[in-house]
């Protein structure tokens, strides 16, 4: 079997704005629907400045944490949920999705979202995850956050706000910046 | 005339730059040891990147849950008239006619199947359609420039399009060719894959 070198990423750059959005792409759900919750916040770069040309995708898996295998994510009248979505940045840095809150994908697993983030002036996606809120010991079980100091973990978890809201930023440099991931089989 | 004047120092300032970076650009090059082969997140000839970039080393961690199921897309999701990028609106935009195409595979050489694919460029005169793109150059009605496809059962994907004028505007380099051919490597964590044509043939 032949082991290839995987294609060069590249930066998304500044022009994807005509191309990469489309109508509903960050409505996994419609907003205000019964279980519906709101994810958003800001992508800051090194100087605190919000990141106006900036795509997070994320996948997650349903309230049940059943990861959903189904088409529909382009054109969701009428899809069911797909666990997929898109969110361009606002002039601000500002994302945000409609969305469920994923269960846990196994028994005692923390549930999360994964983040894919794309920018103009990242060379490369980065990967992170937001994890739900929960109790310290479900939290203190995954093995990401248990091997990550009290400061790095907390930045990997979102906040609820009082609305119920929730709320995760994405530092891309700085003393909170983000943990980002890299996953086996991945080059360096 | 002062603002004649003004005008060629900016121009020529801004060509010492790009002198600079090109520099900085070959030194880089010069530097990477052998099996680098993703672009460096740190890169400061882009100048973009400089307070866009981490600084902590990326954390290893294993794909679990969602991680490992890539999304999924199919008929309902693209129509296949979004693949050819030059019936998007009335008539016909300028420039040179050209299909590209191209396999999409796994690290394994398997190809990648029902792969949403997405593509956007400028028009033939080098300018994106998109309010940011001040570039002095005209915008062609019949050309938006974005396109998508999903791949078929063997992991090709194909796009009608033209020619994209380089951002320099030196056409000169240009070559009279029909076709042309991008495969691209996945590398991932998705369980996802069927099984794999060279399985089977072997």
């Amino acid at each position: 079997m032949p082991d290839l070198v995987a294609t060069p990423g590249q930066t998304v750059g500044p022009f994807f704005h005509h191309a990469l959005p489309f109508p509903g792409d960050r409505e996994l759900v419609p907003r205000g629907q019964a279980g519906s919750v709101r994810l958003h916040g800001y992508v800051y770069d090194g100087r605190g400045t919000g990141v106006p040309d900036a795509l997070l995708e994320i996948r997650q898996a349903d309230a049940g944490g059943a990861v959903p295998r189904v088409e529909g994510s382009l054109r969701r009248e009428g899809a069911p949920f797909t666990g997929w979505g898109r969110s361009s940045t606002d002039l601000t840095g500002h994302y945000w999705f409609s969305t469920l809150e994923p269960g846990p994908t196994h028994a005692g697993a923390a549930p999360c979202i994964a983040v894919t983030v794309f920018a103009r002036g990242l060379l490369n996606r980065l990967f992170t995850r937001v994890y739900l809120p929960a109790a310290l010991e479900v939290l203190d079980a995954d093995p990401l956050l248990s091997g990550l100091d009290a400061g790095r973990r907390e930045i990997m978890v979102a906040v609820r706000e009082p609305c119920g809201s929730l709320r995760f930023d994405i530092h891309l440099q700085g003393d909170r910046e983000s943990v980002f991931l890299t996953f086996p089989r991945h080059p360096e | 005339m002062k603002s004649v004047t003004s005008t060629i120092t900016s121009a020529r300032s801004a060509m010492a730059g790009q002198q600079d970076i090109s520099v900085e650009i070959e030194k880089i090059h010069a530097d990477a040891h052998v099996g680098e082969t993703q672009p460096r997140l740190d890169s400061p000839p882009y100048r973009s990147s400089l307070l866009r970039h981490p600084t902590k080393d990326l954390r290893h961690a294993d794909p679990e849950g969602a991680e490992l199921v890539a999304p999924v897309f199919g008929p309902s999701d693209v129509d296949p008239l979004e693949a050819d990028l030059n019936i998007q609106h009335g008539g016909e935009p300028i420039g040179e006619r050209i299909v590209v195409r191209g396999r999409i595979v796994d690290g394994d050489g398997c190809p990648v199947r029902h792969q949403l694919v997405e593509i956007w460029q400028a028009n033939a005169a080098g300018r994106y359609v998109h309010k940011r793109d001040q570039h002095p150059a005209p915008v062609d009605p019949n050309f938006t420039g974005v396109g998508r496809c999903l791949t078929d059962a063997d992991g090709w994907y194909s796009f009608t399009t033209i020619l994209v004028a380089s951002y320099d505007h030196d056409l000169s380099e240009h070559e009279w060719l029909l076709g042309y051919r991008w495969d691209i490597v996945l590398i991932g964590s998705h369980a996802t894959r069927m099984e794999c044509p060279e399985d089977t043939h072997a």
